[in-house]
């Protein structure tokens, strides 16, 4: 299994830490949108698009490419800042977040903004979508894989394990779905207002392969994704336990932080977190 | 009898002994193959109801291009979504009841606002989906797929142009939602019968101006031409227009005929609330107010029953379509 260079490690740190400054310049011009869930998967964004995908981001259409599915699509500010970062389009639209006339929506639009793949919101739809995609892949016997996005909660939507389920009964090799395990929603942690666990014996009796891993661990991400592109038999969840608002510490674990953005001053003690830190994150694997 | 003669309707339309009675959702079955053998993109999902939304002839000759998804229509709209965005053209089947019925968020998101091309073959819509009662009998569905953007929706009247609609949604850019029903009813079109999505066709048209013009859609256009028959005895001129393809709606042929006749009927089996007849009056009450009356459902559940039983208990039977006629053209004053 080819292992991440130490260097490779590095250089996708410090993109995820200009992303995340992106995010909060982003969040905060907007005055509205989510926080906490983007700054945790800004790792994982950033590991995806600037390692992981078969994309391209000059020519978004291309059949070929691998598709992206975010199925909680209210974390889109962080896909934004890494579509940005990666040249789907200027870093400086992104302070047209939400705004009116954007082409970042509140929440993703397909048709607005070249490389989304799919509108979403909604929760518990994005699942269904990208086994649809998956389907469609294997009939015609295209080689590229399908990456779902997807947030802890929204299984506690019906319609997410109505996917679950035709997913294990299509043996969907080509399905990779990576769970934002992050412990909270908007009401509060998802274990009180609705426990989910135990997520991987849920899963397995699905007939999907099930793989933990530490979503600010570039290393060990990529190694839970080269796993599942190695399983044949079955579509993969990666259950990627993040701490959402990482990077900013006072947005840490905190479930407050789900659905608001910063204040300026408050973006302002962020934005010289992440970059005095140089960061914070790039520290935990010195 | 003014039976238009450019429809090409069958002989004998008005002799219900001597018609061949078929259920529209039959010609669903057939349009589909005819579909999927001039496409090899179009794919065909059901949600465990394989065989009485008639998508079993598809399922049997293109076994590798039919998924079945199980009681899961929330699944299925979304699955669709997904095998589109592949460049799959997919149809979804099951009773208008749950799709789109229960599904109703998913088609709007992840298929109409999605800009995705989905068809949604919703079968066993009306009362006369009979004995099974009102839980099975969709009576809101036009009313809840005409509202959102992006879609097309068609009431074909009979199992040809059930057939025809069924075909032409699959070269049709974007979401489209085909109603269908369970019953046996009338077969009076023909293969000649003119059928364009969006455009609506005369089947009665006196030779004289007429008095009241009845827009119809579904297998109830059938009723609308008895009743105008019953009419013309009377010394009544009467139009009858199928208006199969209720959103977008055909606004020149509805205005002609308000401006022609000055008052409208409009006939659908379904809840007037929202539904065909309400599509009418928006436009009407726009552009030319005129008397309308409307023969539907009036804000009430359906019921167990034979259909021809429900279709009188609720007023949408050939009596009622005469009764609101010389209401529409009383109103005239």
């Amino acid at each position: 299994m080819p292992h991440l260079h130490d260097d490779t490690i590095k250089e996708l740190e410090e993109k995820a830490n200009q992303i995340r400054e992106s995010l909060v310049d982003e969040l905060v011009t907007a005055g509205s949108g989510h926080s906490a869930g983007p700054l945790g998967m800004a790792d994982i964004f950033t590991l995806l698009y600037f390692h992981v995908l078969n994309h391209d981001p000059r020519n978004p259409d291309w059949p070929d490419r691998d598709r992206l599915v975010l199925s909680n699509g209210h974390i889109c500010p962080v896909q934004y800042a890494t579509m940005a970062h990666a040249g789907y389009f200027p870093v400086k639209e992104l302070k047209t977040l939400r705004k009116f006339g954007t082409r970042l929506q509140g929440h993703p639009h397909r048709t607005s903004l070249p490389g989304i793949e799919t509108t979403s919101g909604p929760l518990g739809s994005g699942l269904s979508q990208a086994i649809g995609m998956a389907i469609a892949a294997l009939m015609d016997d295209r080689k590229n894989y399908i990456y779902c996005l997807m947030s802890d909660a929204e299984h506690q939507a019906g319609q997410t394990w109505e996917a679950a389920m035709l997913a294990g009964k299509h043996k969907l090799w080509n399905l990779i779905a990576i769970m934002d395990r992050n412990n909270i929603q908007i009401d509060g942690f998802t274990e009180n207002v609705m426990p989910l666990e135990p997520l991987r014996a849920k899963y397995e009796a699905f007939n999907w392969r099930v793989i933990d891993a530490n979503g600010h661990d570039f290393a060990e991400m990529h190694s839970a994704i080269e796993e599942a592109k190695a399983v044949y038999e079955k579509p993969t969840m990666i259950l990627a336990h993040t701490i959402p608002g990482k990077g900013v510490s006072y947005m840490e674990r905190k479930f407050e932080w789900h659905g608001k953005p910063p204040k300026p001053d408050e973006a302002k003690a962020a934005l010289a977190e992440l970059r005095t830190l140089g960061g914070k994150i790039k520290s935990e694997h010195e | 009898m003014s039976i238009n003669s450019k429809a090409k309707l069958a002989e004998n339309i008005l002799e219900l002994d001597k018609l061949e009675q078929a259920p529209t959702r039959n010609g669903y079955g057939e349009g589909v193959v005819e579909a999927g053998e001039r496409n090899k993109n179009v794919v065909v999902l059901c949600a465990d109801l394989t065989e009485s939304t008639r998508s079993e002839g598809f399922a049997k000759k293109f076994p590798e291009r039919f998924i079945e998804i199980g009681v899961a229509e929330q699944n299925m709209a979304s699955v669709a979504s997904g095998l589109n965005a592949m460049g799959k053209i997919p149809f979804i089947s099951s009773y208008a009841m749950f799709s789109p019925g229960r599904n109703w968020e998913q088609i709007r998101t992840t298929i109409c606002y999605n800009e995705r091309h989905v068809v949604i073959a919703g079968a066993h819509a009306g009362v006369s989906v009979g004995p099974d009662g009102a839980t099975h009998q969709a009576i809101e569905d036009i009313a809840i797929t005409r509202v959102i953007a992006n879609m097309t929706v068609i009431v074909p009247c009979d199992a040809i142009e059930a057939r025809k609609a069924t075909a032409a949604a699959a070269e049709f850019a974007g979401p489209v939602y085909l109603r269908f029903a369970r019953e046996k009813t009338p077969v009076f079109t023909t293969a000649e019968t003119p059928f364009t999505i969006g455009q609506a066709e005369i089947f009665y048209e006196p030779d004289k101006k007429p008095d009241v013009a009845i827009v119809a859609c579904g297998p109830l256009v059938h009723n609308a031409l008895l009743a105008a028959a019953e009419l013309e005895k009377e010394g009544t001129a009467v139009r009858v227009i199928n208006n199969h393809t209720v959103k977008p709606l055909d606004e020149k042929t509805i205005l002609k005929a308000a401006k022609d006749a000055g008052c409208l009927v409009t006939v659908e089996e379904h809840q007037i609330n929202g539904g065909m007849g309400s599509a009418v009056a928006e436009v009407i009450a726009r552009n030319h107010p005129v008397p309308i009356e409307f023969v539907g459902v009036a804000n009430r559940f359906g019921e167990s029953g034979e259909p021809q039983e429900l279709i009188k208990h609720f007023g949408m039977a050939p009596e009622h379509i005469v009764a609101a006629a010389r209401r529409a053209i009383q109103r005239k004053g």
